[in-house]
């Protein structure tokens, strides 16, 4: 058992800092007629969710391209306020203003929904996710399997966009978007089935509620530091990298191919729909990574609990989503057949082996004494490591390191 | 081992992105308006006129209006005017100037072949970069006092050449001299017929 | 409500049938795949209504889409139906109609009880407990008949002993 925690007289759950969100929502829904309270509450929490992440949208442009330009020895944009600080805003002005075309040979109807349909179900998906120990927006039983629908249903208005368009780089661009998604859609579901599996529930609080608790008050229970859940974590990154169509699996708009992909025949407002909604979608990825993995609003260590939860869960989801920059800076793009084929000969078998070693994880969790422990821990390392290094090097026969013959 | 390779590039971003904070090396960008450009001696953009006196840059222009440089421009974005008097020059010779000389830096190439046939060191190359304007046909029509430009900012901007530029024209004017002093003594000995003449300086 | 749910549901399938264009008769379709999702929502089976949106909006939209984008499309079609596909559209709603009384007179002959009081209220727990317990064998039965499914599908588009395989990366 852990030691009570240093600040033992704070109960973290009536903490002044944890309840004030709550506490600013009954002020508000207590405004109404107890009739409608119910209803005032729930318009509070999406008025909420879509003002504060759409300013972490536009916060997360500044930061990436900021980002982006210091890996490349450069300073990003500067100009506009204090350490281009109104680059946001100066954006949204320009495309506010710009004009908004549509090609004639366009279908008209689904390239005008195609933007609102992405925009729409890329905001579905931040209704389920535990942003703190009071702060769910909707408690649902399948919340897991709810996130996962709204997320599929994306790649459709991808598709809508590219195929509305009438240009042959939409079109390209929705029919990668098409194969990727059916590669990545099944290895980002298999990596999380081991995390609903040991926690036994579809629900995101009760995945945040599994993995409570310190040992020795400094090391969580976070399912990211068991073999498991490393590999899980790490395989539903990756998915998630590719399901967000971010670098390096960015094919749908592969600018350097496809102009734009799939944006190729928007402008103005809708092409800002559609970099809301890539923005969105992404964040809601990480959002659900933390909690299925880095222990959701749990604080790391059991001294930090006086930080409030949702302090904590946006930590860790401003990290994730720093990765991801991060990544993006660093990885060129895949190739098509590339793409498919780690998807298929790699990453699904290993989820499917990583389901296995979840199972024995399970089963050997009544194991007791450092023998057996350590015995528990090396057949589960093994379990991981060794599909890897062999499916890597199955992966990657054949080809060479490659040999620069003119530059340096 | 599977991965490797993206671990190194991740060390090699990560270390430009903590870098660009501490160390100059890896923050290489100046930014323009705020620091000005140390541009190499020998870049060039687009051609001036070299006037000998900064202070009167229309009356010392060293163009003679010989438009030689007028027909050899490639894209033809030089014209030039004769004037229909004729002033002293730098060594007090009476000589033609450009009563209109404009170039037409939107067509100019900056090939520098105005400035490879000149034969009086009247035209040189730039190096103002700066040139954007609101109005595309007459702001970068440049005029004669818009291209006329004195011999040291000549030499601020390319000492070395500047350099042996003046070195070469002091020669000439100097050979000049003494070639017209010979003369003047021919002209004075001319009784006697015997005298050789003086032997001629390379030129 | 249910008439709502009804409607969203049939007249997106409906206009799919009627419409000349395949993608949009996908993009119907997967309108009233939607509508039946909201339909097992409406109905309580929540872990059911998700599953339906994930599986066929998510997944089967986009193997329908693909084999539609896939297939060369013929602009000539656009012609009016001749006699012989008129004929063969007439045994088509025969077919269905044949098919859909027997499936209807299932249903009315099936002594179903009466919904007594609010419904179950079931959580996924009890759900996964029921198909592992009670249904273990036609979970089985349904797992191995994907299996032969997907083998199938494998052998069909593994290459010739022959052919060359595809190019490397």
């Amino acid at each position: 058992m852990p030691p009570a925690p240093i600040f033992a007289t704070l109960d973290p759950d009536r903490a002044f800092l944890e309840r004030a969100p709550l506490l600013v929502r009954d002020f508000v829904t207590g405004l109404f007629p107890p009739s409608l309270q119910w209803l005032a509450g729930n318009l509070l929490a999406v008025v909420v969710i879509v003002l504060f992440f759409a300013s972490l949208f536009a916060l997360l442009t500044l930061a990436e391209r900021k980002i982006l330009g210091r890996i490349q020895n450069r300073p990003g944009p500067n100009r506009t306020g204090p350490a281009g600080l109104l680059q946001p805003l100066a954006d949204a002005v320009k495309t506010l203003v710009k004009e908004d075309i549509v090609p004639r040979a366009a279908d008209q109807v689904l390239h005008f929904l195609a933007p609102v349909v992405l925009v729409s179900l890329a905001l579905m998906a931040f209704a389920v996710l535990p942003y703190g120990r009071h702060l769910v927006p909707v408690e649902l039983d399948a919340a897991v399997l709810y996130f996962f629908a709204a997320g599929a249903a994306t790649e459709l208005a991808v598709f809508m966009a590219g195929w509305a368009s009438r240009n042959k780089y939409s079109l390209l661009a929705a029919m990668r978007a098409l194969a990727q998604l059916i590669s990545y859609e099944l290895p980002l579901l298999l990596s999380v089935v081991p995390v609903v599996m040991l926690a036994g529930t579809l629900s995101t609080t009760g995945i945040v509620a599994a993995q409570a608790g310190w040992t020795y008050g400094v090391i969580p229970h976070w399912h990211v530091l068991t073999p498991w859940g490393a590999a899980g974590f790490l395989l539903f990154f990756v998915s998630a990298l590719a399901e967000s169509n971010r670098s390096p699996f960015d094919l749908p708009e592969a600018e350097s191919e496809l102009i734009a992909g799939h944006l190729t025949e928007y402008s103005g407002f809708k092409y800002a729909l559609f970099f809301m909604a890539e923005y969105f979608g992404m964040t809601a990825l990480c959002g659900m990574g933390v909690t299925l993995f880095l222990g959701g609003w749990q604080a790391p260590c059991a001294f930090l609990e006086f930080i409030p939860s949702y302090a904590w869960f946006f930590a860790k989801l401003l990290l994730l989503l720093g990765v991801f920059m991060w990544i993006r800076g660093t990885l060129p793009r895949l190739r098509i057949d590339q793409l498919t084929r780690f998807a298929w000969k790699f990453l699904v078998p290993l989820a499917l082996i990583n389901l296995g070693t979840a199972a024995f994880w399970q089963l050997s969790a009544g194991w007791s004494g450092p023998a057996l422990q350590l015995a528990r821990w090396l057949v589960a390392l093994a379990l991981v490591a060794g599909p890897f290094t062999l499916l890597g090097r199955r992966l990657s026969a054949g080809v060479a390191p490659r040999t620069y013959r003119y530059a340096a | 081992m599977l991965g490797s390779g993206i671990i190194k590039g991740l060390a090699v971003t990560a270390k430009n992105l903590a870098g660009s904070f501490h160390d100059p090396a890896r923050y290489v960008t100046q930014e323009f308006p705020e620091v000005q450009p140390q541009l190499p001696e020998n870049s060039r953009n687009f051609p001036f006129l070299v006037a000998d006196d900064g202070a009167d840059p229309m009356g010392t222009l060293r163009c003679v209006a010989c438009q030689i440089c007028e027909k050899e421009c490639p894209p033809q974005c030089i014209y030039i005017e004769k004037s229909k008097d004729k002033k002293p020059d730098a060594a007090g010779k009476l000589q033609l100037y450009p009563a209109v000389f404009a170039i037409d830096t939107s067509v100019c190439m900056s090939c520098q072949i105005c400035v490879e046939v000149c034969p009086f060191d009247a035209i040189k190359m730039d190096q103002v970069f700066a040139i954007a304007t609101t109005d595309r046909f007459n702001g970068l029509l440049l005029n004669r006092e818009q291209l006329a430009k004195s011999n040291q900012y000549y030499h601020s901007i390319h000492p070395t050449e500047a350099t042996e530029v003046d070195a070469r024209l002091a020669a000439e004017r100097k050979a000049a001299e003494e070639k017209a002093r010979a003369a003047a003594a021919a002209k004075a000995a001319a009784p006697k017929p015997a005298a050789p003449p003086p032997p001629q300086p390379p030129a | 409500m249910i008439l709502l749910l009804a409607l969203l549901i049939l007249v997106p399938a409906a206009a799919a049938m009627l419409r000349r264009n395949l993608v949009h008769s996908a993009l119907l379709l997967v309108l009233s795949w939607a509508g039946l999702a909201a339909f097992y929502l409406w109905s309580g089976a929540e872990f059911v209504a998700f599953a339906q949106v994930l599986v066929y909006v998510g997944a089967v939209s986009m193997v329908v889409l693909f084999a539609v984008l896939l297939t060369r499309q013929n602009p000539d079609r656009a012609a009016p139906p001749d006699a012989a596909a008129r004929l063969r559209a007439g045994a088509a709603v025969l077919t269905a109609a044949a098919v859909g009384a027997v499936i209807g007179h299932a249903i009315l002959a099936t002594p179903l009880p009466a919904a007594a009081g609010a419904p179950p209220v079931l959580t996924v727990r009890q759900l996964g407990l029921e198909l592992m317990g009670r249904h273990a064998g036609s979970l089985l039965v349904i797992g191995a008949l994907l299996t032969v499914a997907l083998l199938g599908a494998v052998v069909l588009a593994a290459a010739e002993p022959g052919e060359k395989p595809g190019g490397k990366p």
